[in-house]
This record gives C-alpha cells, sequence and structure tokens, in this order.
C-alpha cells in the first residue's frame, strides 16, 4: 500500500466529530434554525436600508394597527413597526445570549480546569474567590453595576449615554455574574479526569499541562460543560429581559426580545401577538440550543449513540 | 550489551502528612529504598514482587512518571537532567496495565497513536497520520481500526493500541506495567508474542512489571525481585528460577501452581508484607523468613554476588 493511502487512511479527530455531528439530525436542524434566527436579525440593515422602516419612530396615530402591507406584522402600542423591532431586538438578544454565555463561561471554564488541575493552594484560592461569588446578593450587586458612571472610569459621555454603552454594560454584568456555576463543574469533572491513565501516559510523554488540558481534560469534560453553556444562553436571554427592566442595560426605545416581551405585559389581553412574537422568537431560540447542546454531547462522547 | 537505563540508589518516599502540632507524628511511605539496578540495550528486565512491593513505582520513576526522593537515573551514561529529560522522555516510553484507562476514550485510534509525536512535535500532521497507519498493522490491527475509538475494541486490541503508541516515537525501552494482567490467559500469550516479535524487530528493551512468574519466564533475561520497596535478588532468569538464592525468591518459586506438581514441599511464606509506613528494622523480610537469626534484625543485608554465581546478587545474610 502507498504511502499518501496510509497517510489518507487516518481522519483528524475534529473532521469525526463533524462527521458524528451530521448523523445528529436535530443538531443538524438546530444549526440550521439558529442560522436563519441570526440571519433574520441581520436582514434589519438592508430592510433599514432600503425601506427606510425606523424601529423607534412612533405613531401614536396607528397604535396597535393590524399586519399591513407596509407593516406586515403590524405595529406596536406605540405605533411602531413590530417587525423591524423584532430583527433589531434579536440583533440585541442573540448578542448578549452569546457574549454574555461566552465571556462567563469561558472564564469559568478556564478557572476551574486551572483549579482542578493544579489543585491545592492554587485550587484553594480560586474556589473560596468562587464561593465568594456565590455568596454575593444578585440584586445589590447589579444595582451597584448597573449605577457604575461610565464618564468617571474615563469614557466619553456620548458613549455613556449610547446604546452600545448600555450593551456593553449588561454583556459585562452577566459575565460576572454568570460563571461561577460552569467553574465548579468544570473543575469536579476535571480533577476525575486529570487522574486517569491516558492523562499520565501524556505526561509520561512529556506534555505540559496546558497541552494536556486542551487534548484530554476539554474533551472529556465537554459533556456537562455543554450541558451548562447550553442552559445559560436562555437563562442569558431572559436575564437581560429582567435587567432592562429594572433600568439597567438595553433600555427602551432600543428593543431586545427580552425587553418586548417585558411591554407586551399589560397588553396581553388587549394586543397578545406582541407578546407571542418576542416569547416565540426566544422559545425557538432556547430549543434550537439545546438541541445544537444534544448534538454537540453526541459529537464529543463517541460511546453515545442516538 | 551497554548500559541503556541505569537507576542508583533510588529512594521513593512519599509524604503521607502528619508532622505539624496537631496532626500527629509524621508519616512517611517508603515505596522504594535504595535500588539500584540498570537494563541493557535489547534486553528485558523484569520486576517482579507481591502487590505492594514498590514494582510499579519503580516503573514511574524510570518512566518520568515519579521524581525520586534520592538516587540518579542515568540514561545511555548520561545523567537525567533538565537537558536530557526530552531525548529520555522520547526513548522511553510505558504501557500501562489498565488497557481501558490507558486510552482516551474521546480521541480516536490514530491520534492516540501518534500522540507522542505531537507532544514531542517532531512530525507534521500527515507523518503523524502515516506514522499511525505503519503502526497499527505492526501491531496486527486492521487499517480501519485508526478512525474508531478506544470502546469499540477488546482488551487485548486495546492494548495493541497502548503498545503501538509506545512505538510511535521509535523508543529504546518500554516501561510494561503488568500489561497482560487484565486480560483473559488466550489473548496474554498473543500479545507476549507481539512484545516478543517487536522487540527483535526494533531492538527494544523492556521493563517488564509483573507478579505473574510463568509470563515472566516465557519473555524476560533477567529478573529483579522487590520486597517492600527494597531490591532483594536480581539476576538471570535461569539462575534465579534454578536456584533462587533468596528466600523470599525461593518461597515466590514454590507458590507458582503448576500443573503435575505436588503442592509446595519446604516453606511456603506465612503472613503479610508489612506496611511500607513502618518497615521492621534489619532484613526486612526477617518477620516472614524461615531462616531468620538474631543478625536479620539488626543488619541491613547488602545486595552481593551469591556464592559461586558472580552475575546473581541477593540481599541475604544466609544467601544460598
Amino acid at each position: 500500500m502507498s504511502a499518501s493511502l496510509r497517510a489518507e487512511a487516518a481522519v483528524s479527530p475534529w473532521q469525526l466529530r463533524w462527521r458524528r455531528f451530521r448523523k445528529h439530525r436535530a443538531g443538524m436542524a438546530s444549526l440550521v434554525v439558529l442560522a436563519l434566527l441570526v440571519l433574520f436579525a441581520l436582514t434589519a440593515f438592508p430592510v433599514r436600508h432600503f425601506t427606510g422602516l425606523d424601529p423607534d419612530a412612533t405613531d401614536l396615530f396607528a397604535r396597535f394597527d393590524p399586519p399591513s402591507a407596509a407593516h406586515w406584522l403590524g405595529r406596536d402600542e406605540a405605533g411602531r413597526d413590530v417587525l423591524i423591532r423584532l430583527m433589531v431586538g434579536g440583533q440585541m438578544s442573540l448578542l448578549v445570549g452569546v457574549l454574555g454565555t461566552g465571556i462567563g463561561g469561558c472564564f469559568g471554564l478556564l478557572l476551574g480546569i486551572c483549579a482542578g488541575y493544579f489543585g491545592g493552594k492554587l485550587d484553594a484560592i480560586l474556589m473560596r474567590f468562587t464561593d465568594g461569588m456565590i455568596a454575593l446578593p444578585l440584586l445589590p450587586l447589579l444595582i451597584v453595576l448597573g449605577a457604575v458612571d461610565l464618564t468617571k472610569l474615563g469614557f466619553s459621555s456620548e458613549f455613556a449615554r449610547s446604546g452600545a454603552a448600555g450593551f456593553w454594560r449588561i454583556v459585562i454584568i452577566i459575565s460576572i455574574v454568570d460563571w461561577t456555576a460552569i467553574a465548579r463543574l468544570v473543575r469536579a469533572s476535571t480533577i476525575v479526569v486529570k487522574e486517569r491513565d491516558f492523562v499520565r501516559a501524556a505526561r509520561a510523554a512529556g506534555a505540559g499541562a496546558p497541552y494536556t488540558m486542551a487534548a484530554h481534560v476539554l474533551p472529556n469534560v465537554a459533556t456537562p460543560i455543554i450541558v451548562a453553556f447550553t442552559l445559560t444562553v436562555g437563562r442569558v436571554i431572559l436575564f437581560e429581559s429582567v435587567l432592562s427592566f429594572l433600568g439597567f442595560g438595553i433600555v427602551p426605545p432600543t428593543p431586545s426580545w427580552g425587553n418586548m416581551l417585558n411591554n407586551a405585559q399589560e397588553l396581553v389581553i388587549s394586543a397578545p401577538a406582541l407578546a407571542f412574537y418576542p416569547g416565540m422568537l426566544i422559545f425557538i431560540t432556547v430549543i434550537a440550543v439545546n438541541f445544537l447542546g444534544d448534538g454537540l454531547q453526541h459529537a464529543f462522547d463517541p460511546r453515545s449513540e442516538k | 550489551m551497554s548500559e541503556l537505563v541505569a537507576l542508583d540508589g533510588i529512594s521513593v518516599r512519599f509524604n503521607l502528612g502528619g508532622g505539624g502540632w496537631f496532626s500527629g507524628p509524621k508519616r512517611i511511605l517508603r515505596a522504594a529504598e535504595n535500588v539500584s539496578f540498570a537494563i541493557a540495550e535489547g534486553e528485558t528486565l523484569a520486576l517482579v514482587g507481591e502487590s505492594g512491593s514498590g514494582k510499579s513505582t519503580l516503573g514511574n520513576v524510570v518512566a518520568g512518571l515519579q521524581t525520586p526522593s534520592a538516587g540518579r537515573l542515568r540514561f545511555r551514561g548520561r545523567e537525567i537532567d533538565r537537558e536530557t529529560w526530552k531525548a529520555a522522555r522520547r526513548a522511553i516510553q510505558i504501557v500501562f496495565q489498565d488497557p481501558f484507562g490507558a486510552l482516551d476514550p474521546r480521541m480516536p485510534v490514530s491520534a492516540i497513536i501518534a500522540e507522542p509525536l505531537l507532544i514531542q512535535g517532531t512530525a507534521t500532521a500527515a507523518e503523524r497520520r502515516e506514522r499511525a497507519a505503519d503502526l497499527v498493522t505492526q501491531v496486527g490491527l486492521p487499517l480501519d481500526a485508526l478512525n474508531r475509538y478506544p470502546h469499540e475494541f477488546s482488551g487485548g486490541q486495546r492494548q495493541r493500541i497502548a503498545i503501538a503508541r509506545a512505538l510511535a516515537p521509535s523508543p529504546a525501552l518500554i516501561v510494561a506495567d503488568e500489561p497482560l494482567s487484565a486480560l483473559d490467559v488466550s489473548i496474554q500469550s498473543q500479545v507476549l508474542n507481539l512484545m516478543k516479535e517487536l522487540q527483535e524487530r526494533h531492538g527494544l528493551s523492556y521493563l517488564f512489571i509483573s507478579h505473574d512468574l510463568a509470563v515472566v519466564n516465557h519473555l524476560v533475561d533477567r529478573v529483579a525481585v522487590l520486597y517492600l520497596g527494597r531490591l532483594v535478588e536480581i539476576g538471570g532468569r535461569e539462575e534465579v528460577f534454578e536456584t533462587p538464592s533468596h528466600p523470599y525468591t525461593q518461597a515466590l518459586l514454590n507458590s507458582v501452581p503448576r500443573i503435575g506438581r505436588k503442592r509446595a514441599r519446604g516453606h511456603t511464606i506465612k503472613g503479610e508484607m508489612p506496611s511500607p509506613l513502618h518497615p521492621p528494622p534489619g532484613c526486612v523480610f526477617h518477620p516472614r523468613c524461615p531462616r531468620a537469626a538474631d543478625i536479620c534484625r539488626i543488619e541491613v543485608p547488602e545486595l552481593l554476588p551469591a556464592p559461586g554465581r558472580d552475575g546473581q546478587r541477593a540481599a541475604c545474610h544466609f544467601k544460598e
């Protein structure tokens, strides 16, 4: 057999994982759904550009207008176009969901894996820090963080009042609050994995800590991490609406699915559609992320049978 | 034969805590005490002894998984330090006892086999894949095994994968830590033959850790007997098996059940091995030794040649 044929006989682990993922129907379907949701959110840019629809433009004479050719999903309680608001709100909600989970999750992951892998004093220090974070009462912390005056931190006053500042404020608040569960989960799984013979075998071959963590520990603790991450995404999207409701972060008129849902609360009898659309989109997102997590688990765990 | 790896007065002690104000007396587990032996190029040395005798600890020391508390380790005549460590890691590989724990369940076989090359950064991705394909056929597995995961294989096949992995960086020595004890008897002989074949093909040395003397008799050139972390006897296989010098070795050989032989004439050993936390004074074997005399309780015997047999050394005041 020729050398090239032999070289082709082995496929890289990532290719194998992708193959396994592709066979997971629900996971693939969720990937498509999530891609469509992102596409839907991004359509706001061309729609605004070509039709001139403004998500913040009010028209109090056209409150609760039913769907029409110009406004496909009708108008809300301030006469704003619902469809464009859903698109722009999608950008906010999806970005907050992904960034909040991503930043907080990666921080928790890094902290947990280091604590579990190195153990000893570092473990004790990092875990007491985590316990401390868990012990902090959430609401007062949020109010303090929400009240931080950005101009005092050296940002310009235009930035501090802009929507971007609110957006980043909320991402950072969520990241700070939401990493503890993942850190503890990862630490516990890491401690189990690092004692296994295959980790010792890698060390016998001369592997350092970063390699061992990336190549052996991470894939073997992937299952609980993926579950935690997918659950977090949904929670973060809803958490954002709670924060917005309290007045921190994304404040009206800038829409997000969360604050649209909140605003529609009082109108749920008179205009149920206003609650239905953002609620449905959040629902679909959370479900899709969960099934995507299922697919990823299947891809990472070669023993799982579908 | 030139020396490949040499242990010189290696001791391994584990501090189990204690020694503080409130934590009681200091507790030190002596897993290995002052052990010296050498492995030559192309040679197979067996480390035998009961469980808890420190066999695996010494294997880990040779494989670089355990830093000795005292003593020196030489590789091809040079002491292993920061500079020679990398070369030594490449040249000394380890095969573990449990083939289910030794392979990462989330890695395909091709990645497992080529991992030492990846870690050492000595081969490109294409070269690694080719090497994995080459090795997987060498250990008698089909090429399509490469893209499968460890759970799809039986214990014997997994041990073949572990051996293929150990072979990847073209090592000079493989530390085999009871590689057969988790396998069925019929599979044991297959893996044993594979190891023999690979040794002939690549000129490998083995440090073969085992408690199964029948298996040892099949494969090895020399035998080192450990008791409670001490080397009690070392010598050529035939000498040790035919004319054991140390009473512990004699008892160990007597305890091997054989078909068609009447149950142990002479002495088998009674009792348990003492705790390595509190080793007995003098010769550590004296509480169980049929020949123990007063000197054994006081003076530690040195490892010296048995009478009339230069290649066979034993640590006993009354060696035969």
